[in-house]
């Protein structure tokens, strides 16, 4: 949390910590995997498939900027920074989407 | 000899001790964490690169001379043009201000012995050629046919060029940018000198930390785009594919996201530049400090929402489209700031002609047609005549050749005397700027006509109609490129013959020109202290003042 932490290595999880984060992360690519083969976009809506494997990676995408970058002893400008690359990740999500969502609507049709 | 006491004492002599002087062994250049040598191995790498660049460039034209496909066969010429913009855009526009002046200055400027992380600093420039030595070796080998853009299907399925090599290269690169701009992000929140508050940052620092904003959110993205576009080549996973169940405007998106902030990574910089040359030559404080400084950031910031204008006619949404040419036509604001901000200071300046200040109102003139043009480009109904043009080649030649490289040669002009210690010729350099002025415009203009009336770019053979204004664009090419030679000789004669430049040869006020020319190895002998703001022109700068207004009989060579 402080830069003392930082120096000094306190705070940190520690070898059997990351191998702890590392075998989230191996479990969490081998379910995503599995799931895969369920029809969730068939049994739920379209796209649950999709969801569900963005939603794996996003938890382990956060574990690793939590406990393998640091940032869950960082001090609070990096945790707003990580928390900025985020919503500029949505920017891009959110407008491409802009475009797939509204293609099928044509030209000014009703 | 950095203290206040030291402007304007005029002693025209080279420091025995500077960082050139510093080590003279290969090993001591290949091993240095020195900011300043790391900018000088950079601009030599760069110029390299922009002078293959410049040979594809000269193939072009010469292809076009003639309506006919005579000098090149199409398939060629699809490859002289592509690898044109590969080494231009990626290996010299991207790293030139940033990686040459940007490396060099950043640190002096604020009144920082280094970069936060000179290993790192070093890294990029390894990686740097790393990426450029493979880009070349695929170009030796056969080169790439795809167009810059890499555009899918053609790039995944049927080109059978070295795409593979080529992404390789660029991927490799990204890394070079990423890492520089994170070094300049860290360094500038960290290393500022005390007293140097941000708003005494000159604005080619905010330049600097707006265009690293944009390296080290935008490359990434490029990254991963090219090592999908490789994996659906290597592995036939559908990605960009719609044959294999992937999207081919997904890439265009995933692309443009980063490639049109890429504009912005070439010319934020040349802006600051500009910002620095229009005060400085004005001898007059900025007009609209803040605004200048926070436009770079809207700038970098509003890059990102407009990437959607490359692909109005792609197949996209009309909805998107729409929204995406109503925030083009918003980031067009922050620009003009600029624009009237810099106009604001030269009025009632005293302004001095110098090769610089000709680079800096020649950027003037010509981004303002680049940046003009480009609401033209923004504009959906009228893109659809205009799209894939020389309209649109010409568009962005005037922003990044007008704008880019006009600022990096008038920052290179300005800050040489600081890198070398010397001064080069005024009167070549003078009319230096004007051949490239009068050249580019003799280029590049003609192509707007080219473009409105319909002549579609990447074609090695065009209709005759078009051969007189191809003709003219021909012979602005071979002007424009003496212009661009003629620095070559008369800076490097200057490493030889030059006169001593002395610490300030400007008379200006800036950290820069507080310690000597070439600077030493630590940029000061001791941490200076700042008590004035940033151009300030006024005795609270310390500046001698009566020295500043014979500041001519000085430089003058």
């Amino acid at each position: 949390m402080s830069d003392k932490h930082m120096e000094t290595g306190e705070g940190h999880i520690g070898y059997p910590g990351y191998f702890g984060v590392f075998a989230i992360l191996v479990f969490g690519t081998i379910f995503t995997y599995f799931s895969s083969f369920w029809d969730l976009d068939g049994t739920l809506f379209p796209g649950a498939n999709t969801l569900l494997a963005l939603a794996i990676a996003f938890f382990k995408m956060t574990c690793v900027m939590l406990f393998f970058m640091h940032v869950y002893w960082s001090p609070r400008m990096i945790w707003l920074s990580a928390v900025a690359s985020l919503f500029w990740l949505a920017i891009m999500f959110a407008y491409t989407m802009s475009d797939y969502f509204t293609r099928s609507l044509g030209v000014f049709s009703v | 000899m950095q203290n206040v006491d030291a402007i304007g004492s005029g002693i025209p002599a080279i420091p025995k001790d500077n960082y050139l002087t510093n080590g003279f062994t290969l090993k001591s250049w290949l091993l240095t964490k020195d900011h300043k040598r790391i900018a000088i191995m950079y601009l030599i790498s760069i110029s390299l690169f922009f002078m293959a660049g410049g040979l594809y460039a000269s193939a072009i034209r010469l292809e076009l001379l003639t309506p006919e496909t005579d000098l090149l066969t199409s398939a060629t010429y699809n490859k002289v043009f592509t690898q044109h913009g590969i080494l231009m855009i990626f290996f010299f526009l991207i790293p030139s201000i940033p990686a040459v002046l940007g490396n060099f200055l950043l640190p002096i400027m604020i009144g920082a012995k280094d970069l936060a992380l000179p290993r790192i600093n070093l890294l990029s420039l390894y990686i740097y050629w790393l990426g450029g030595a493979l880009t070349v070796y695929a170009l030796l080998q056969g080169g790439v046919d795809t167009g810059w853009t890499f555009y899918t299907p053609y790039s995944t399925t049927f080109s059978n060029s070295y795409v593979m090599a080529v992404g390789l290269g660029i991927f490799i690169n990204g890394f070079s940018s990423i890492l520089t701009g994170l070094n300049f992000i860290v360094t500038i929140h960290t290393m500022r000198a005390p007293g140097m508050t941000w708003f005494r940052l000159p604005l080619f620092v905010w330049a600097q930390y707006a265009t690293s904003l944009v390296m080290i959110l935008g490359t990434p993205v490029i990254a991963i785009t090219v090592l999908l576009l490789a994996i659906e080549r290597a592995v036939g996973v559908g990605i960009f594919d719609p044959a294999i169940g992937g999207d081919p405007i997904l890439f265009q998106h995933l692309f443009w996201f980063y490639s049109h902030p890429a504009v912005y990574i070439m010319v934020l910089p040349g802006m600051g530049v500009i910002s620095e040359l229009i005060s400085n030559f004005s001898r007059k404080k900025i007009f609209g400090y803040e605004f200048i400084a926070f436009s770079s950031i809207a700038i970098a910031v509003f890059g990102f929402l407009v990437w959607g204008h490359h692909m109005f006619v792609s197949g996209q949404s009309i909805y998107a489209g729409m929204v995406f040419s109503f925030l083009t036509m918003v980031v067009a604001v922050p620009s003009a700031i600029k624009m009237f901000n810099w106009s604001a200071t030269l009025y009632k300046g005293s302004i001095s002609y110098d090769t610089p200040m000709l680079y800096a109102i020649g950027f003037m003139g010509l981004f303002l047609i680049g940046g003009l043009t480009g609401l033209f480009l923004g504009s959906m109904g009228l893109v659809v005549h205009l799209t894939d043009t020389y309209f649109v080649v010409s568009h962005f030649h005037y922003v990044m050749v007008g704008g880019q490289v006009i600022a990096y040669l008038g920052g290179l002009h300005y800050w040489w005397p600081k890198i070398t210690g010397r001064m080069y010729s005024e009167f070549w350099g003078k009319i230096s700027a004007m051949l490239v002025f009068i050249g580019f415009n003799l280029t590049f203009f003609p192509q707007f006509i080219l473009g409105y009336m319909g002549m579609p770019r990447r074609y090695a053979s065009y209709p005759a109609e078009f051969q007189v204004l191809n003709i003219f664009s021909t012979a602005g090419a071979s002007v424009l490129a003496v212009g661009f030679v003629m620095p070559l000789i008369y800076l490097m004669h200057s490493l030889f013959y030059g006169k001593p430049a002395g610490d300030n040869p400007w008379m200006l006020p800036g950290l820069e020109w507080r310690t000597t020319s070439p600077p030493p190895t630590e940029n000061f002998e001791k941490t200076p202290v700042v008590t004035w703001e940033a151009y300030e022109f006024g005795e609270e700068s310390g500046l001698d003042l009566e020295a500043a207004r014979t500041r001519d009989s000085v430089t003058t060579v």
